[in-house]
């Protein structure tokens, strides 16, 4: 199962890696990792998503819990959260081919960020079944270059029921 | 103050004395500044970087107190590494200093180079690269504060040649304040009553006692929960000493090497209740056959060590001692008497024993021998690794904790000879011995000049068979006989390589010269080297094969 792990750590230089080196040393893969500065500099915020069985992860969770640079940890997957991802595709666009790609990027409400007289680039957001999807309909033109910024994550402040 | 001056003033207010260690370039500054101050502290220059780590360890283990070394950096920095990686496994307190090259050289592959930080991030509990000196007090100071809190366990700071000589105001913080790092001391009222109530309904509940309990001193609350309840108890490796070894209650040591009836009380217990454990490979055997009956209680500092290698029923998450208070007066006295009596049995059907020869000389006697000439006196034993470390943990018996200086988590030979230093130094009063194999003892064997140098009687007691030893009994138990890369009967004349270092040496060959030897080697004020020649060919028994369950062992029937 997959699991997003959302981390408080300190904003000091060695934390990235002494987290990687955690999920590693327990044969861990992370399938991304994002950080950033929160609302207060001296804090960083890591959104981290792994793929693993729950004990071992449980394992992870508590061995991050331990690390001195570590504030808080939580497996946020497991409640209501929202969860986002940037990325940019530059996609093969011949003159012929735009206006359908254009289509396309309207639909998913993403952006045309560059163009060149073969190609345009694309920025969309959005969860990860978005993302594949928007992918996934580029595919067939033909996918020059994709970058992913990894998701970022945070609990819904409205739990209750609707 | 320059960060030289800092560094001695913090050790000073960390009531440091005595420390350990070897100079180089980079800490040229701070040896610098100890110079000034050579008779405040016990500096105890070592030949070996590594012993200068596992002498902080046998320090801190000996003693209770945080144990300290300091090595310049690069190859000074990567000898710590062994001995760094030893304390973390057994959570032992240690801070090492390491010298860095300067700021402004960092990762420059400047000479004497190497990203210390990063090779031990792994191996110690935190460790800090200081990067202003405006840092460097409060760095130590939370240095030792990480190294003695929660869950004990090694600290390093790195320190680069430019911050020892580099000033600032001296400001030592009067408490330290780190918002990710909170250990937990008081378990929850709740589990511990779950506890009360497992041990009441329990018809065969068993006490597995490890490590945890000689650090946070809780021994006699393990006593007297133990005999309050009438619960029989196991002590770990870690934990021999903290039970008293003539008591109708213990069960030794269990495990690979345990005791057959420690063994099957884990077999056939209906609850155990483990404290300060952690449920090593070493003591289950094979983890699917543990236990099979057992519900689990665990009561341990460290949130990650439960649930880590077995599904636990009750976790309580504190200290032993302040646990153990809580849940003794909630505990009801009970007899049970079928289980003492069941255990009892397997006592008189599987004793452990040997069979003695009056011809060559029995390792198993040997202990046996140094235990009783011994048993009168403040001893400390460390032990080496190999079948001499588990015929010392069989045969000698550990009355008090903190008297077993032993490698267990990462099981390094050449841990033992330096640890003993570091325990002589911290407690001069004390008989400090270390049984040894004749591969071990070679792993450090240059500290016999520090001992030399700085007056510490220490006695090395080698069980010489010419092997080793353990990694041959895997090969003739397992592997078909195929001694490869086992022999080491060519070794240096033992006795003529102590009296090259100026102390007395001593061969003992046959079984009537052992107890007048120890004797003799305990009346001499110096230290001393006995070199025991004994069966090259005895195995340590009883024993679970790698893979097999507890009460699938061999061996060990007189
Ligand atoms: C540093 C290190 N290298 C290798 C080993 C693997 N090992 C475990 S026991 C042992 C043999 C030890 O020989 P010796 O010190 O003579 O002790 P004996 O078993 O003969 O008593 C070896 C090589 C180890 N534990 N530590
Ligand atoms: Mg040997």
């Amino acid at each position: 199962m997959k699991h997003t792990i959302a981390a408080l750590v300190e904003n000091r230089f060695g934390v990235l890696a002494r987290i990687a080196g955690l999920f590693s040393a327990r044969g861990f893969n992370i399938d991304s990792l994002t950080v950033g500065e929160t609302e207060d500099p001296t804090i960083s915020r890591m959104t981290i998503v792994v793929e693993g069985d729950d004990r071992v992860l449980e394992q992870v969770m508590k061995q991050l819990n331990k690390l001195v640079d570590v504030i808080k940890v939580s497996d946020i997957s497991s409640q209501k959260f929202v969860d986002r991802e940037l990325v940019l595709i530059k996609v093969n666009a011949p003159r012929s081919r735009r206006s359908e790609i254009m289509e396309i990027a309207e639909v998913f409400r993403a952006k045309i960020v560059d163009i060149s007289p073969n190609t345009l680039t694309i920025e969309a957001t959005g969860n990860e079944d978005k993302i594949k999807a928007i992918i996934g309909m580029l595919k067939p033109f033909g996918i020059k270059e994709l970058a992913r910024t990894g998701r970022v994550a945070m609990l819904r402040e409205f739990r209750g029921e609707v | 103050m320059t960060g030289a001056e800092i560094f001695v003033e913090c050790l000073k207010r960390e009531g440091v004395k005595e420390f350990f260690g070897y100079p180089g370039g980079a800490v040229i500054p701070l040896f610098d500044e100890l110079y000034k101050h050579w008779e405040e502290f016990r500096f105890i220059l070592v030949r070996h970087e590594q012993a200068a780590a596992h002498a902080a360890d046998g320090y801190a283990r000996a003693t209770g107190k945080v144990g300290v070394c300091i090595a310049t950096s690069g190859p000074g920095a990567t000898n710590l590494t062994t001995g760094i990686a030893t304390a973390y496994m057994d959570s032992v307190p240690i801070v090492a200093f390491t010298g860095q090259v300067r700021t402004a050289m960092i990762g420059s592959d400047a000479f004497q180079e190497a990203d210390v930080t990063g090779i031990t991030r792994p191996i110690t509990k935190h460790n800090y690269l200081v990067k202003d000196v405006e840092d460097l007090a409060r760095i130590i100071k939370e240095a030792f504060y990480i190294a003695r809190t929660g869950r004990p366990g090694p600290v390093l700071v790195d320190v680069p040649v430019d911050i020892g000589l580099a000033e600032t105001e001296f400001d030592y913080p009067e408490k330290v304040e780190l918002r990710g790092y909170k250990p937990n001391y008081k378990g929850h009222p709740l589990q511990i009553k779950k506890v009360a109530k497992a041990i009441e309904e329990s018809e065969r509940p068993l006490l597995y006692v490890g490590g945890g309990v000689v650090i946070s001193g809780a021994h006699e609350e393990v006593r007297q929960l133990a005999e309050k309840a009438n619960i029989p108890v196991t002590t770990t490796l870690m934990a021999l000493g903290t039970f008293p070894p003539d008591h109708p209650l213990y069960l030794g040591m269990p495990g690979m090497h345990g005791t057959r009836y420690a063994n099957m009380a884990f077999i056939e217990c209906d609850l155990i209740i483990a404290v300060g454990a952690r449920f090593d490979d070493r003591v289950t055997g094979k983890i699917d056959a543990f236990a099979p009956h057992a519900k689990i209680a665990h009561i341990d500092i460290d949130p990650a060590a439960i649930s880590k290698n077995v599904e636990v029923h009750i976790p309580v998450v504190g200290d032993a001692k302040l646990i153990l208070r809580e849940l003794l007066p909630l505990v009801k006295p009970r007899p049970r008497n079928s289980w003492n009596d069941q255990i009892d049995e397997w006592k008189r059907k599987w004793p452990l024993t040997y069979r003695n020869s009056d011809s060559v000389v029995k390792p198993q006697y040997v202990v046996e021998q140094i235990y009783e000439a011994t048993k009168d006196r403040e001893t400390i034993i460390a032990t080496e690794v190999g079948q001499n470390q588990m015929w010392t943990a069989q045969y000698y018996k550990f009355h008090r904790p903190r008297t077993l200086l032993t490698s267990g988590g990462l099981g390094t030979m050449g841990y033992g000879f330096p640890a003993s230093i570091g325990a002589q130094a911290g407690r001069p009063d004390a008989l400090v011995i270390d049984i040894a194999g004749d591969g071990s003892i070679q792993m450090n064997i240059q500290e016999l000049a520090t001992v030399v140098q700085h007056g510490l009687p220490i006695k090395i007691a080698i069980l010489n068979n010419g092997y080793l030893g353990m990694v041959r009994q895997w090969q003739e138990l397992f592997w078909g006989r195929r001694y490869s890369a086992v022999d080491i009967a060519v070794q240096p004349d033992f006795v003529k390589l102590a009296e090259a270092y100026g102390i007395k040496g001593m061969r003992i060959e046959h079984p009537s010269e052992v107890r007048d030897a120890i004797e003799e080697a305990l009346k001499e004020p110096g230290p001393v080297l006995m070199d025991f020649r004994i069966e090259r060919e005895e195995n340590v028994f009883p024993m679970v094969p790698a893979g097999k369950a507890l009460h699938e062992m061999i061996g060990g029937l007189a």
